[in-house]
């Protein structure tokens, strides 16, 4: 019973905390879509809640980092978040040169630290 | 007020300059064939294939079965509460708060369910038609409809949607293995630096969708917030962080317009 629980509960977990309290929202959309526009307030304050939430998510990935990625100083992971958010600012915000600057310094940034 | 007229007046002009030719399909089957091609050749293909790569790393450091992730891809479908799923559930954080930091982070999919439907409404269509394109809402997904469907006829716009849906999909569930497969066989410095794709995908996408003011502040109270109240190990700190950061950045905007 326990094997067989340790083996499912992930996905118990999936439908529980994560498919149904994601859909719900996109549910209330279907039943409510008549009657609010993008500009209501209920709509513009939910939208800044969910961009700092997402903020919060981004920080904690970059300061707070497990595994692979935790193997690499804090101070290399920083400095390469900020080259990455340059080179986006730098070549007209595009995610594709950002992302790629802050993956190139990451990676000479721990290559020359576990040298 | 004054900026989001022009915000919007800006985002008809660009519609109207990158507006294909109005597409009229022979059948329905076309158009939803049509839809999955368009997905495959526009600029979210690789967008969405470098934060799937990253997400299958992710689940891997965190103990997730491939198949798990490509069943929370179908399922959730939208990659900010994956990536909070994923790593507070790894983590071990209390369900509860798992909960209600994903439910906090989807809010956003209802004012854009709120205004995609409208568009894919015909005359005929039933509340179960629109039940696939209601869950099929994303990002990326919103973006693209909101600038193909005004030209595609009203009563093949389901379809086509749909299609794109499903080539989106496929395209992250596709390389959410990828990702798996890799950050298992790769170096430790390369697994890292996959790892490191989800962070820095969102942080430039979101700072890309940030025009206005508001959505700038949250994103740096979020930041700060995100990162201080995870270091003072505060209870559901995420919630606080979406709340607070959320909700000052609002006040700052209300009030910057009833000065204005």
């Amino acid at each position: 019973m326990n094997a067989i629980w340790t083996e499912i509960s992930p996905y118990v977990a999936l439908i529980l905390v994560g498919y149904l309290p994601n859909e719900m929202w996109r549910a209330l959309g279907l039943v409510l879509a008549r009657g609010l526009n993008e500009d209501s307030q209920i709509v513009v304050w939910s939208r800044a809640v969910a961009t700092a939430i997402l903020a919060g998510v981004i920080a904690k990935l970059i300061v707070f980092s497990g595994g692979a990625l935790g193997n690499i100083p804090l101070g290399i992971r920083i400095s390469a978040t900020l080259c990455g958010f340059l080179a986006f600012l730098a070549v007209k915000r595009s995610v594709f040169a950002g992302v790629l600057a802050g993956e190139g310094a990451l990676l000479l940034g721990g290559w020359l630290a576990g040298h | 007020m004054r900026s989001r007229c022009c915000g919007r007046n800006g985002a008809v002009r660009q519609m109207r300059r990158a507006m294909p030719a109005s597409a009229i399909f022979p059948s329905a089957t076309a158009a939803f064939l049509g839809g999955v091609k368009s997905a495959l050749t526009s600029a979210f293909f690789l967008v969405l294939a470098g934060t799937y790569i990253g997400m299958g790393a992710l689940a891997h450091g965190f103990g997730l079965e491939s198949w798990w992730l490509a069943l929370s891809t179908v399922l959730v479908w939208a990659a900010p509460a994956q990536v909070i799923l994923i790593s507070s559930l790894g983590a071990g954080a209390p369900l509860i708060e798992v909960a209600i930091a994903v439910s906090l982070s989807a809010v956003r999919l209802f004012p854009m369910v709120v205004a995609l439907l409208p568009l894919l409404r015909a005359d005929g269509t039933r509340l179960r038609d629109l039940l696939l394109p209601t869950h099929f809402t994303s990002v990326s997904m919103w973006v693209e409809s909101l600038r193909l469907l005004p030209g595609t006829p009203r009563e093949q716009r389901i379809a086509f949607s749909n299609g794109l849906s499903v080539g989106y999909m496929g395209t992250a569930v596709s390389f959410g293995f990828v990702g798996h497969y890799l950050a298992a066989e790769l170096p430790s410095l390369l697994a890292g630096a996959l790892l490191f794709l989800t962070p820095m995908s969102f942080l430039m996408s979101t700072a890309r969708n940030a025009k206005a003011m508001m959505d700038r502040l949250a994103l740096v109270l979020g930041l700060v917030l995100g990162t201080g109240l995870a270091a003072a190990n505060v209870q559901l700190d995420l919630m606080w962080t979406g709340i607070g950061g959320g909700t000052l950045a609002y006040f700052v905007h209300r009030l910057r317009e009833a000065t204005a």
